[in-house]
């Protein structure tokens, strides 16, 4: 218990008064927020709140506009390459190079990286092992994300990034992602992750910060923030039944994930 | 590098579009020219229905191997292939018969649709009525003979020229289509994004590409070279020495062709205006340059234009080294202009070029 708490108070991610501005639209306008080593933080936030933004430039793909960003002790402005090195990048809907198959696009990134891996071994964490020799066109979503995911994992690094990994994908497909996440978590790597589906980050993240027109406007575990509302004397204006609609469905068609 | 270098290799290999402009549109080209027949001119002629036979001029018409002699027509068939230009000329020749010898009248009818060879059958007939005429007049020895001596040259055929067009012709579209997709590809579906996010540098995924196609282009290019040498005959002067020199050429026409691709994958607004952008700077190359016919056989007004495009340098080039046996050294003026669009094309693809 004492280990956890040494853990998740170090901040390996450290966001200072970040700003984004495209001409006189300010995209992030002032954001400080820290993530700490070993636990899956979330960005939540509706369509075009900043999270994307935000995201990219912690991943040395977008020019910040202003303030600080520190990721394990390198500052993006002077050790942006050195911050590549330590981390994993899913784009939300990246494509990979055409008609190459699973195996040869991580041999790819394997080389972008400078560091054997192999194939089968990391195909076979994403549980498609059976897929080497298969295109990422003729993937499914779901399995289309897991390969992102892989392509992330080769340098082992100490945080990845995932933007909207389950956007698109059916219920089994996204508890399916769900577990993989955890186990990444599980060999100590740090995830940070977007989404606008409120259930997974309550089931998912560690802590969330919530976004809203370029700003940070809660930060907390899950857990605070709907205790916080609680609190505040918030009801449901429904008593919860003890299903949802998703738990039918799920117990109807198997919990199960299957390819197509 | 590397990994993108072989990555992109491997993809080249398996794209159609790649394989087919590199490889097998040259390599139709190359066949129906290797194997049109050049040089000899075949006249076709008829001779009318009623023509005597028993004649000098008759004997001299068909023991010529230039004429093809039919006799197989009615007058009306005759005369609408000759309309048609499918027969060169009509001969008519009409024995006169005087009190105590015999003279022939031969009538030619030749066609507007088939102007330079009926001019081609008038002078061979003339020829052959002189020399009857100078038999029948028993003169032995005329006041001049035309003696010909044919210097020994190499053998200039058709695939001598067109092999080394069609080596262009495979290295620009490779060039210019190939590079202008996949970088605009590769931007549209954030695969250069996504690169960015690992620790290669901009410059090496632009060198990786590059590498990569120039590796698919040189092996097009050297087999380009060995069919054309071993099935039809294209002559390679100084053997493989001739072949290192035509792959080098081969090498620099592509980083200057490829420097067009980026041009057009910098200004492409989306993938649709790649295609017509892409034949602006190649169709106009493909017909003026010397692919298929030299280009002094163009009105001089357009000559000036022709002698811009660096395509028509890499041909000339091309040509020189193969067939004269030029060295590198040789080709100053070519290569200076090679390099000169190289220098203009890359200043204007550093600024148009667009990583995202």
């Amino acid at each position: 218990m004492l280990y956890f708490c040494v853990v998740q108070t170090k901040p390996i991610i450290t966001v200072k008064d970040l700003q984004k501005s495209y001409g006189d639209f300010h995209a992030v306008k002032g954001i400080s927020f820290e993530v700490y080593n070993g636990e899956i933080f979330g960005l939540l936030g509706p369509n075009g709140a900043g999270k994307t933004t935000t995201l990219e430039i912690i991943e040395t793909l977008r020019e910040k506009s202003g303030g600080t960003v520190i990721v394990d002790g390198l500052n993006i402005d002077s050790q942006a390459n050195d911050i590549k090195q330590i981390i994993g990048v899913q784009l939300q809907a990246a494509g990979y190079y055409p008609s190459l198959s699973l195996t040869e696009l991580l041999e790819l990134f394997a080389g972008l990286y400078n560091m054997p891996i192999n194939t089968l071994e990391m195909l076979s964490r994403v549980g498609l092992e059976d897929k080497a020799k298969a295109k990422f066109k003729e993937l499914s979503g779901g399995q289309k994300q897991r390969f992102s995911i892989a392509t992330t994992l080769i340098n082992k690094p100490k945080i990845i990034f995932l933007d909207e990994p389950t956007t698109g994908l059916d219920p089994q497909a996204r508890r399916n992602l769900w577990d993989l996440i955890r186990e990444v978590k599980a060999m100590g790597t740090t995830v940070v992750i977007t989404t606008h589906y409120m259930d997974e980050a309550e089931q998912l993240c560690d802590r969330v910060a919530v976004m809203e027109g370029g700003k940070v406007i809660a930060l907390d575990t899950p857990d605070t923030l709907i205790d916080n509302l609680v609190a505040s004397g918030f009801e449901r204006k429904k008593e919860v039944k003890k299903a949802n609609l998703e738990d039918v469905f799920l117990s109807l068609t198997g919990q199960e994930w299957r390819d197509e | 590098m590397m990994a993108i270098a072989k990555a992109s290799f491997r993809s080249i290999t398996r794209s159609p579009s790649a394989v087919v402009f590199t490889l097998v549109f040259p390599l139709i080209f190359i066949t129906v020219f290797g194997f049109l027949k050049g040089g000899s001119v075949t006249l076709n002629v008829a001779l009318s229905s009623h023509s005597d036979q028993q004649n000098s001029v008759y004997i001299g018409l068909i023991s010529n191997p230039a004429f093809s002699v039919h006799h197989d027509m009615d007058s009306v068939e005759q005369r609408t292939l000759l309309l048609k230009g499918k027969l060169d000329a009509i001969i008519d020749i009409q024995k006169v018969q005087l009190d105590s010898s015999s003279t022939y009248d031969v009538n030619l009818y030749t066609t507007m649709a088939s102007a330079e060879k009926g001019i081609i059958v008038r002078s061979m007939l003339e020829h052959l009525i002189d020399k009857s005429n100078l038999s029948a007049a028993k003169i032995i020895s005329p006041m001049a003979t035309l003696k010909q001596q044919e210097l020994k040259g190499r053998t200039y055929s058709t695939i001598d020229f067109i092999l080394p067009g069609q080596l262009g012709f495979s290295l620009l579209s490779t060039g210019v289509f190939g590079t202008a997709f996949v970088f605009f590809n590769l931007r549209q579906t954030l695969v250069i994004k996504r690169f960015f996010a690992t620790p290669i540098r901009k410059p090496f995924i632009v060198m990786g590409e590059a590498l990569a196609r120039m590796v698919f282009a040189m092996l097009g290019a050297a087999f380009l070279i060995a069919l054309g040498h071993y099935a039809f005959g294209f002559t390679l002067i100084n053997g493989l020495a001739t072949v290192a020199e035509m792959l080098v050429l081969s090498a620099m026409g592509l980083i200057v062709f490829m420097g067009f691709g980026f041009v057009v994958s910098g200004i492409a607004k989306s993938e649709s205006t790649i295609p017509p952008l892409a034949n602006i700077i190649t169709l106009p190359q493909f017909l003026l340059s010397g692919t298929f016919f030299g280009v002094e056989n163009f009105p001089t007004w357009l000559q000036p234009i022709c002698k811009m495009l660096p395509l028509t340098y890499l041909n000339d080039a091309m040509r020189k080294v193969a067939f004269e046996g030029a060295s590198l050294l040789d080709l100053g003026p070519q290569l200076a202009v090679i390099t000169l669009w190289g220098v203009i094309i890359y200043a204007i693809a550093v600024k148009v070029f667009r990583w995202e």
